[in-house]
């Protein structure tokens, strides 16, 4: 491999980056470490290494630039601080809020301006919304093409507004709208994303965007930089960022977008929208869930676990292993191929916590934990854990709970 | 009807069924996990061989990696795809989702020909969700993203895409890109005779030279965005087994949760 | 224990064991508790070309043999017995064809079969007729070119569910045991009915009917082999198919091995695992001990009857004896190291419990298999071997 090297006299042969490695690239040579084909420099034994003995380099990216001069852009052009104002329906979606709230932050730390960037049809009231919520301007484009999400016009309208204001970071919710959409922008501007984003700061003498997200289901946190490309962009899960407290006296610039559209440009056609008939929790939304694991034995025995979350109010949840049985539909399932969920809490019945599992709940507040195996690594992460029968234990729980009333 | 299928080698994260934690650092040990095919792909590699069941052509499965991927694309292979292709050159590793999503548009366009290219939603190690909107972007084509079923009328696709709240029914002409969720079907398991045919198959691997593409945009050379660091989250310290008959724990808990004001 | 399996034979277990664990573990309690047939895991099965493991590959099998097919049954009886019985009972359907069929019968049933499309039954027992197979009642009576069967065939495994039937009826009582004719029906055709589902101890996921024939008009050409070997039919079938039933055996024992292990893990008792006790340690030995050997029995009876050795019977006696033996007794101590659990329906071992009981019963009883082991050692004495 040519980007990454050992350095042979750095190497101890400790073996720390072996076990680092998830890919199975590293092996040992006369104990010293040899990086194999199937690496994909991910970083993670530069990590774990305690001699700095491995390192990652790139041929020279600003030499590489230079070289091509027609492309060489200008850095010190892009200024402030952008996030996607989402709106469904008219409506913004709180995740904008929560980038406002962390843009305001990034945008003081740069000593720049935070704007958002609203697209939609007939928004009356919403950008001075914005205005209160923490924005110092808001890019309105304001067309009856853009009042539902479609891919090819967002991205044309805001790719226009990128060349013409040149944000310095543009950060969009990880609501699959802004999954959908800020990949396509990324690529059409050849730009870095960093996609589900849970932390973000900036490294104020480099002045350059921090990013850190998990990976590998949550096992690796891993810090990304987008050095010599702008916008720097990335997608922030939702519920994770801190709104700021809205002060409707707060000034700000509204800038009318005029944006160059026909429908003949479009890709795709929406034939309709189709509401949920069953009434769907939105489990990241929900303040509490209640799940229900392998530990069930059946499909009926869903019931108990429903009945509990109709006591406390909160939604169903399940593990991977019910849904792949059939027990229950897939928009119930918490984790890795699910959903990430992080309410306040989460009654995991019958769940022995697989990985694929605790990476999607364990932001929650609180969490208690009900299996009759002590040993299950569900119990490593409970606020609250339970040994015990959940067929006695659930129950009885909620059969309290009616009893007495759920709050105090 | 002839589908391009997307896939990734993942390391199986999902199949270490306990989460070991390293008492004396308090962080997480992790064992090696075997290398899959990346979940949401196998149900785009099943509905792309449901596609050419039902309307004829070929499903060609392609990948970007080094060369134990051969392992994934001839499972796919024992599933039901016809071709497999392998994109592997040392100069590969190390991509970011930008040089991924150029090195497959690239490799899609020397393929040429095409109906239509199926994405997994995401892959599990990096879950991303960006390389199957980065190579429509590449190839200038329509993307409908998280889709949950895909019919075809009179040459136009259309497709369920699943939204937070709602699904959108979107049309769009072909060929396009899809990336699919898991509730669109349950993939096949692999047939004893598709296995052994897979085994002989031959696999078609293209390095950057049969590729001829700009070596300045794949792998890390290609990426625009660089890990600076890679660290291991701060795990949740180990709560409270709460003791006694079941009434007792059950009332304790009620009073837990309300001291919390959880309640 | 390394049995040194092919790539092959690795490649039918691995992904064996896998549908097993992904799709029948969730379903397991459902089938046990309806006694519905499990149709769903028998598509699985089929499209995954496990109903070809043992079929020539010139009739659409994989070309393996009893080995393979005691692999799958194995590894199905782990997670259950009762739907792995579905299978193997197929088999047990498939092989008089296999053994005995001309190459037309061979090409007509035989690809069906292979594919899993659709499912065989084997017919022998009656109301009078068990273990004592020349009690036989039902009579194929020949008027021209044609057999008219009247009788009825009791506890038959897929009864109802299956399509292709070898059944066993005298074409001439007054030659006892050597007038019994073995022929292939199928379902639907006229004065072929099925009596009530049974209900059952055990193995609840499968279907056990009675086979009614009225007046059955049955063409000559549905002999297998020629008439008059009829039990010759049925004591070969017997003997390439009771590994499958002690690999069945086998498959019951191991999973209530692998439960009583792990729980031992789990359960506290005195401040520590029971598996800490030294109690539980030696029935965990014990059970696991008498697994392993069975599997080394029924291994290497597979294997010698794949190399084509022609006098099996003691050997074939002898795994499915041993083995469902130890099924009995390895289930009966989970239950004991599960203690209480282990008596109620909602933890897993009494159930694996009653189905092992079955095994000790079916192709022949235990009590059977020892005369036949016994009538194997007398007559080779008596040949001074």
């Amino acid at each position: 491999m040519e980007n990454i090297k050992v350095i042979l006299e750095k190497c101890t042969g400790c073996k720390l980056c072996v076990k680092a490695c998830l890919f199975n690239a590293i092996e040992m040579v006369d104990k010293k470490a040899v990086i194999k084909d199937n690496c994909n420099l991910c970083g993670a034994c530069v990590e774990a290494c305690k001699s700095q003995a491995i390192q990652i380099s790139k041929k020279s990216a600003e030499s590489r630039l230079s070289g091509r001069g027609s492309e060489e852009k200008d850095l010190s052009a892009y200024k402030g601080v952008w996030v996607f104002a989402e709106q469904r329906e008219g409506k913004v979606i709180p995740v904008t809020y929560e980038l406002l709230g962390e843009g305001r932050k990034l945008a003081s730390l740069l000593q720049e301006e935070l704007s958002a960037i609203l697209l939609g049809d007939k928004l009356d009231g919403v950008p001075s919304e914005l205005i209160a919520c923490g924005a110092d301007k808001v890019y309105f484009a304001s067309d009856p093409l853009l009042s539902h999400y479609r891919n090819e016009f967002y991205t044309k309208v805001i790719v226009d507004m990128i060349s013409q204001y040149k944000p310095e970071i543009f950060l969009i919710g990880a609501t699959t709208t802004g999954r959908s959409l800020a990949p396509r922008i990324a690529a059409r501007i050849k730009t870095g994303l960093t996609a589900d984003c849970t932390g973000l700061d900036i490294d104020t003498e480099k002045k350059i965007l921090l990013q850190t997200r998990p990976a590998f289901g949550g096992n690796i946190m891993a810090t990304i930089i987008s050095p010599n490309h702008r916008p720097q962009m990335a997608t922030v899960r939702p519920r994770v960022m801190k709104r700021c407290a809205k002060q409707d006296s707060r000034n700000g610039e509204v800038i009318n977008v005029k944006p160059q559209l026909s429908g003949e440009g479009a890709l795709t056609e929406i034939l309709k929208v189709i509401k949920v008939e069953e009434k769907v929790v939105d489990l990241q939304e929900a303040d509490i869930i209640v799940s229900g694991g392998r530990g069930l034995g059946r499909a009926e025995n869903f019931s108990i676990i429903r009945e509990l979350a109709e006591v406390l109010g909160g939604a169903v949840g399940a593990s991977r292993a019910t849904v792949d049985a059939g027990w229950i539909p897939s928009y119930h399932q918490v984790g890795q191929t699910g959903k990430t969920v992080g309410p306040k809490l989460y009654i995991a019945c019958g769940i022995s916590g697989a990985v694929q599992h605790l990476v999607g709940m364990q932001n929650s507040e609180t969490i208690v934990a009900i299996n009759k195996d002590p040993n299950a690594p569900i119990f490593n992460v409970a606020t609250y854990g339970i040994v015990g029968d959940l067929f006695e234990i659930v129950p009885l729980l909620t059969k309290k709970l009616k009893i007495n009333g759920v709050r105090s | 009807m002839d589908i391009i299928v997307c896939i990734k080698q993942v390391p199986d994260t999902a199949s270490l069924h306990t989460l070991k934690i390293n008492p004396k650092t308090n962080t997480l040990m992790r064992d090696t996990a075997p290398a899959i095919i990346n979940p949401f792909d196998e149900n785009a590699i099943e509905e792309g061989i449901r596609l050419k069941e039902k309307y004829a052509g070929e499903v060609t499965v392609l990948s970007m990696g080094p060369p134990q991927v051969e392992k994934a694309l001839r499972d796919a292979l024992a599933m039901g795809a016809d071709n497999a292709i392998l994109l592997s050159d040392r100069s590969f590793a190390g991509a970011d989702t930008l040089a991924t999503s150029y090195t497959l548009a690239e490799a899609i366009k020397k393929i040429g020909k095409f109906d239509l290219i199926l994405f997994g939603k995401q892959a599990i190690d990096g879950d991303t969700a960006q390389v199957g909107p980065g190579v429509a972007e590449c190839l200038g084509l329509p993307q409908i993203t998280y889709v949950r079923k895909i019919e075809i009328e009179n040459g136009k696709l259309r497709a369920e895409r699943t939204l937070e709240d709602s699904f959108e029914l979107v049309e769009a002409e072909l060929p396009a890109v899809i990336t699919v969720t898991k509730e669109i079907n349950t993939p096949r398991y692999p047939s004893l005779k598709g296995i052994m045919k897979s085994k002989k198959a031959q696999i078609t691997i293209w390095s950057l030279k049969e590729m001829s593409i700009d070596s300045d945009r794949v792998g890390l050379e290609g990426s625009s965005t660089q890990v600076i660091r890679i660290f291991t989250p701060e795990m949740r310290s180990k709560g409270e087994i709460l003791q006694g008959t079941s009434e007792d724990v059950v009332d304790t808990l009620i009073n837990k949760l309300r001291e919390r004001k959880v309640l | 224990m390394d049995y040194f399996l092919t790539e092959e034979q690795k490649m039918i277990v691995e992904l064996t064991r896998k549908i097993a664990r992904e799709k029948i573990t969730p379903v397991v309690a459902h089938h046990d508790e309806t006694e519905e047939f499990p149709w769903d895991i028998m598509k699985l099965l089929a499209e995954a070309d496990l109903f070809g493991v043992y079929i020539p590959q010139e009739y659409g099998g994989l070309g393996g043999g009893v080995f393979e097919l005691s692999l799958v049954t194995e590894e199905l009886s782990k997670v259950c017995g009762g739907i792995a019985i579905c299978y193997a009972a197929t088999a047990l359907g498939t092989y008089p064809i296999l053994l005995f069929g001309n190459e037309e019968q061979k090409k007509k049933y035989l690809p069906q079969l292979a594919k899993g499309v659709r499912l065989a039954a084997f017919a022998l027992t009656e109301p009078n007729a068990g273990s004592d197979a020349a009690g036989i009642q039902t009579l194929a009576k020949k008027e021209g070119e044609h057999y008219i069967l009247n009788g009825t065939k009791q506890w038959i495994t897929n009864g109802g569910e299956a399509e292709v039937y070898t059944v066993i009826a005298m074409t001439d009582r007054a030659r006892g045991a050597r007038g019994a004719t073995a022929f292939i029906l199928e379902k639907g055709m006229d004065g072929f009915d099925f009596g009530k589902k049974e209900k059952k101890m055990g193995i609840r996921a499968s279907a056990t009917r009675e086979l009614i024939f009225t007046d059955c008009k049955v063409e000559a050409s549905r002999i297998l082999g020629k008439e008059g070997i009829g039990f010759l039919v049925a004591m070969k079938t017997f003997d390439a198919s009771r590994p499958g039933v002690a690999a069945q055996a086998l498959g019951i024992a191991h999973g209530a091995l692998d439960d009583a292990v792990k729980y031992s893990r789990q359960r506290v008792q005195f401040g520590k695992p029971i598996s800490s006790f030294q109690a539980i340690q030696h029935i965990l030995a014990d059970m696991a001990t008498q697994v392993e050997a069975a599997r080394a029995l029924i291994y290497a009876t597979a294997r010698m009857i794949d190399k084509g050795v022609k006098d099996i019977a003691r050997e074939s006696a002898m795994s499915k004896l041993f083995a469902s033996d130890v099924a009995m007794k390895v289930t009966t101590d989970a239950v004991q190291v599960f203690g209480g659990y282990g008596y109620m329906r909602e933890y897993p071992v009494e159930k694996r419990m009653r189905d092992a009981k079955i095994t000790q019963i079916y192709e022949g009883t235990n009590q059977i298999q020892r005369n036949v082991i016994a009538l194997q050692l007398i007559k080779e004495a008596a040949k001074g071997k």
